[in-house]
């Protein structure tokens, strides 16, 4: 029986895959990774592509695409962390700049000049109509 | 007393919002458990991201990201904050904002700079009357958390962290303990502090790394931070619909006993009136 070693694929928001497989190819970004069992450890980004996987008992490779994430070997676990988003460096510093100024523009539009000790203020009104509210309810025969 | 008709009109009125109320209560308790469900689905990844940073921690390189090191001295904080979008969910959003507030007088009082990243329109808002140095903010995530809606907000605070800016990154966020306890915390986001150099004993291999360790390590810290923070808006987002659903639940009680309280006091009006007349009938026709 050919060796076999365990592959978790999995993304922010779910378990897209967790299986055995007897040979794996990823889409490193140094170009294709093809993955026995017992590679040495082994730490690399993954480009947006597809990865093949050799199931046991299968004749077809089970085909997964990723946008793209992090991959760990170890001689008995792969383990792809896969982004659920397409990620690249500019694109996320856009996606940052963009944050920054929908902030500052809010903050231009803030019309009050409040400070901490209102909103604590505000707060606890509306702690104390909690508590009126659970009293109100607590209180037999109403 | 109030007669006959208004009180009619009271009830009626009194129905209709309990109406309402048992309609969002069904409506929550159905998001509630796909949010339940999103909450775990997320638990996987972060539970392999945590162990490959453990690895990598323990494993020998010679490159100590900045996520990693704690700093003597911290003169101003990054706060995320992660509220609901909406209202009607009991103290939800208060209890964590409170917290939030009494964490950030400490902080004001220590002579630290803050600044703030507003997840959720509840909490965008009240920072925005607080007057707080908000640097980005992320509203109407709808009821499904998406990662992409937080990378940009979140990078905002990561870069400071990296140049220097803020020393210390804490996020707050409400924590889903059962559907019917929901607890505010603050939790430390950045220096990763102990919990990923765990209890394994110090490993003597090193990774390969491809193309280089920098690149990769910066890569998995930063998606460490993310998937951190994606769990705690899952978690958020679950406790939102629970509180809310407990909440409408209440709401609908209330309405019923106010609905019977008030059907007594009709009854009572009707049974006078009918007495009064009867009364005015048999006195008159004593009369003739």
């Amino acid at each position: 029986m050919p060796l076999r070693v365990h592959v978790d694929v999995v993304s922010a928001e779910e378990l897209i895959y967790s299986g055995e497989t007897e040979f794996a190819v990823f889409p490193g970004e140094a170009g294709e990774l093809g993955i026995y069992p017992r590679h040495t450890p082994l730490l690399t980004r993954v480009k947006p592509g597809t990865v093949r996987l050799k199931i046991p008992d299968r004749d077809d490779f089970e085909l997964i695409y990723v946008s793209g994430g992090v991959l760990e070997v170890q001689p008995t676990l792969i383990t792809l962390l896969s982004d659920t988003a397409i990620r690249a460096h500019d694109l996320d510093e856009a996606k940052s700049i963009e944050a920054k100024q929908r902030a500052e523009e809010a903050l231009k539009n803030r019309t009050t000049d409040a400070n901490y000790a209102s909103a604590e203020a505000e707060l606890a009104q509306a702690v104390a109509q909690l508590h009126a509210i659970k009293k109100l309810r607590k209180r037999p025969g109403s | 007393m109030a007669s006959g008709k208004e009180i009619r009109n009271k009830i009626k009125s009194v129905e209709s919002t309990r109406k309402i109320t048992k309609a969002m209560e069904m409506v929550a308790a159905s998001k509630m458990r796909k949010a339940q469900d999103r909450m775990r689905a997320a638990r996987p990844y972060g539970e392999k991201i945590r162990r490959v940073a453990g690895n990598l921690s323990h494993a020998l390189t010679d490159y100590s990201h900045p996520f990693l090191v704690t700093r003597e001295q911290v003169k101003s904080v990054g706060l995320i904050t992660v509220t609901s979008d909406k209202g009607l969910c009991g103290g939800l959003n208060t209890n964590v904002l409170r917290l939030a507030l009494s964490r950030m007088k400490e902080w004001d009082a220590e002579g630290k700079k803050l600044q703030v990243t507003a997840i959720g329109n509840r909490g965008f808002s009240f920072m925005m009357r607080a007057g707080a140095n908000i640097v980005s903010h992320v509203v109407a995530m709808g009821d499904t958390p998406h990662l992409e809606k937080l990378i940009g907000p979140t990078k905002v605070q990561l870069d400071a962290y990296i140049k220097g800016e803020i020393d210390v990154l804490y996020i707050a966020y409400t924590r889903f303990i059962n559907t019917m306890k929901q607890e505010p915390v603050i939790e430390q986001l950045l220096p990763l502090s102990g919990e990923l150099v765990g209890s394994s004993s110090r490993n003597s291999w090193d990774y390969l790394y491809e193309p280089d360790a920098k690149l990769v390590i910066d890569d998995l810290l930063v998606r460490y931070v993310e998937a951190s923070l994606y769990q705690a808006v899952a978690e958020n987002m679950a406790s939102e619909q629970s509180a809310r659903m407990v909440a409408m639940k209440a709401a609908s009680d209330n309405a019923k006993d106010v609905i019977g309280e008030l059907k007594l006091v009709y009854n009572k009006a009707r049974q006078a009136s009918i007495t009064k007349e009867l009364s005015e009938i048999v006195s008159g026709a004593a009369a003739v």
